[in-house]
């Protein structure tokens, strides 16, 4: 019993928590602010890309396969350290925000490249071929035929690939970008106390857990193919 | 009379592989021309050359007095003057009845959503599936599908027809429904150009028989005289294969 | 054009370097052997009382799995790593690491191996059992091996992804190829040892990513 005390006076110390909440909350904004600015950027980027090879530019594609294989092979906590340690070096200086914005953005549009791209090549043939014929031109096929069916055979690989990017925005703590995980470790060697630390765990359950729902509820809504 | 279609030389290689080789064809306004011919002979390349949905690499198509094959033409705006249906009726799974037929009227024609959905839903009374304007492709029948991609042709008025085996993915018990709405069509004076294995068809709907062989016109008449005598040793052997096998 | 070679690509810091980062990559490579083992095992024992098991241990289960897929990992790490002496427990690193990746990695695999074993037909589990099967027996013969086989590309990919993520173990000092670039940077002033770093990541995931790539394009084409 006493070691429970210690336990709960140790992981969450009521005093503790009252003192560092208003630096929690301001890490909380932070978090979602990166995450949801990483989530529009990557997806437009990952969409557009998907849209370029598709137009099949025999000179576009190898760039674009290229770029995707790269980001999905390098872990995104060395293309943060890069954009924020080496690029100042060339002359580039980045802001934490930039860093972890930037890598973040760039790893999630080269997946969803490759699942709107894999959703684009799932379709049949049949498809363009019928929206041609009736007159549409090759824009008007892939915006009003061939992208809405692609976007939704890509949307439940996406959404889990749109949280496990959005969570790594937990990475920018390594380059002192002012999220939860940050604050909250400063906020521990401050206290002496790892209730704070506690209060980050909680904090990304507040923010993933309903995007996680999200999701779900998403993905069940699009799954009208048979 | 002039022609609606006119092919003259028209060839077409898939790399070395020379499919069409130089085919002269007219089609005039108001026929019904029926294409058969072994698998492989080069019917589809032939029906997709028409609204270069293939590039052709030799001759001229000439559609209604046009040259398609010109440089400079507006081909969108030509494929709205040629419909096509699909072996695989190719609808879109994504999109309700209407908004199938609807797209190119709005999209191509620019014509208000109000002004569409009057056209679509005048089409789809035409094959007989006004009451499934709002259902989507995934719940119809595979004859109910391909009679709404007709709807999805006629629409737009076109001036010439292209079908390319119609029937031959549907369940044999609704092969009926879509060959009435192609004879009905016939009847208000469409031109068509149809390629077809249902030779029953044939012979009693097309006003001239056309049978193809390796990339070329073997014969060509009326359908009495092409299946009841016809003169080329091809044609027969054809023949005596597609009628002892069904 | 002379600053990029001097700082990202210097030839001379690489060759001084390159030999701490092999290390570095060693311990990579350890512990990826390490936790990606842990974790399938985790995962298949999550999938299994998922789909097996009573009606509080799905709860349970479920709720785990929605927990730790909502935690970002380097979070965990961090938690136990730094939360745990305070309680007086001191973790070796390479412990705190393994059970970090092990609560994590177990969440995500079990998503992989349950959708695996929803994907086997009920009637090779009630035609394994009618030959007199256990259930056991059919679940270890008949049953996990297709499972398995159907989802062989999300594991593979998982496992990507568990490889890339071993940098975050940098963040605790544990000595693999990214904390040991950061520290060759810091005392040559120079951020080439992160850039090598970088692309000897490269040259490991590449191929795995081309596979993976293969693999999933090929399914799109059986469906
Ligand atoms: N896209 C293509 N690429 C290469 N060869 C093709 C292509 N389409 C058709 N072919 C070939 O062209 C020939 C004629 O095909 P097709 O016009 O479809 O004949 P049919 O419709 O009479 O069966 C066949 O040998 C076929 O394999
Ligand atoms: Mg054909």
């Amino acid at each position: 019993m006493q070691g429970f005390g210690k336990f709960l006076e140790t992981f969450f110390n009521a005093e503790v928590a009252a003192r560092y909440l208003p630096d929690i909350l301001s890490g909380m904004a932070v978090t979602i602010g990166v995450g949801l600015a990483v989530t529009v950027t990557g997806l437009a980027a990952g969409l557009a890309l998907a849209i370029l090879r598709a137009m099949g530019r025999g000179w576009m594609r190898l760039p674009i396969v290229a770029f995707v294989d790269i980001l999905r092979a390098l872990p995104p906590l060395v293309l943060i350290i890069i954009f924020f340690f080496a690029f100042p070096m060339i002359g580039v200086e980045m802001s934490a925000f930039t860093a972890t914005w930037l890598a973040l953005s760039l790893v999630l549009a080269a997946y969803a490249e490759e699942s709107v791209w894999g959703g684009i090549l799932s379709l049949p043939r049949g498809q363009t071929e019928a929206a041609r014929s009736t007159g549409l031109t090759w824009w008007q096929t892939m915006h009003a035929v061939i992208l809405p069916q692609a976007i939704r055979i890509a949307i439940p690989p996406l959404t889990n690939r749109v949280i496990a990017v959005a969570k790594n925005v937990a990475l920018g703590s390594v380059v002192a970008l002012s999220e939860v995980l940050n604050l909250a470790q400063s906020a521990t060697s401050a206290a002496g106390n790892p209730t704070p630390l506690t209060m980050a765990a909680a904090a990304y359950l507040v923010i993933f857990i309903p995007a996680m729902l999200g999701a779900r509820r998403l993905e069940s809504r699009f799954q009208w193919r048979t | 009379m002039t022609p609606l279609l006119e092919l003259a030389g028209l060839r077409k290689s898939y790399g070395a592989l020379e499919v069409l080789r130089g085919v002269d064809l007219r089609v005039f306004p108001g026929e019904l021309v029926c294409i058969v011919g072994p698998s492989g002979s080069g019917k589809s390349s032939l029906l997709r050359c028409c609204n270069r949905l293939e590039e052709s690499t030799g001759g001229h198509i000439i559609v209604d007095g046009e040259d398609i094959t010109r440089a400079g033409v507006n081909i969108n705006q030509v494929r709205t003057r040629i419909g096509m249906v699909f072996q695989q009726f190719n609808l879109y799974p994504h999109l309700t009845a209407l908004d199938n037929v609807t797209l190119a009227l709005r999209k191509v024609q620019g014509k208000s959503p109000a002004e569409a959905d009057a056209l679509g839903l005048a089409a789809l009374e035409r094959v007989g599936l006004a009451d499934k304007a709002n259902n989507h492709p995934a719940q119809l029948s595979g004859g109910q599908q391909q009679r709404v991609a007709i709807a999805r042709a006629i629409v737009l008025q076109p001036k010439l027809m292209l079908f390319d085996e119609p029937t031959s993915a549907l369940d044999p018990e609704t092969v009926g429904e879509v060959l009435k709405v192609m004879r009905e069509l016939r009847e208000a004076g469409m031109t068509m150009l149809v390629v077809t294995h249902e030779m029953g068809f044939a012979r009693a709907a097309a006003d001239r028989v056309i049978f193809m062989d390796a990339g070329a016109i073997v014969e060509q008449g009326p359908p009495a005289e092409v299946f009841g005598a016809p003169k080329h040793d091809r044609t027969r052997a054809f023949l005596a294969r597609y009628t002892a096998g069904h | 054009m002379d600053a990029l070679l001097t700082n990202f690509f210097n030839v001379g810091v690489f060759k001084q370097v390159l030999p701490f980062l092999l290390e570095g990559l060693l311990t990579t490579l350890g512990l990826s052997v390490l936790v990606i083992p842990l974790g399938l095992a985790g995962g298949l024992a999550v999938a299994l009382l998922a789909t097996q098991g009573n009606r509080l241990a799905r709860i349970l289960v479920a709720v785990y799995v929605d927990l730790f897929r909502a935690l970002p990992p380097l979070v965990l790490l961090i938690f136990i790593y730094f939360g745990f002496p305070f309680l007086g427990i001191d973790l070796p690193k390479l412990l705190a690491v393994a059970l970090g990746f092990l609560l994590n990695n177990a969440a995500y695999y079990g998503e992989i191996f349950r959708a695996g074993l929803a994907s086997v037909p009920a009637g090779q589990m009630e035609a394994a059992r009618s030959t007199g099967l256990t259930r056991g027996q059919a679940l270890i013969h008949v049953v996990i091996p297709q499972a398995v086989r159907n989802v062989l590309p999300d594991l593979l990919g998982n496992s990507i992804e568990v490889i890339k993520l071993t940098t975050i173990a940098s963040v605790v000092a544990l000595p693999e190829l990214l904390r040991i670039a950061r520290d060759a940077q810091s005392l040559v002033y120079n951020p080439s040892p992160v850039v090598l770093a970088a692309l000897i990541y490269l040259a490991l995931l590449w191929p795995l990513v081309r596979w993976l790539s293969r693999l999933e394009h090929k399914n799109l084409v059986a469906e």
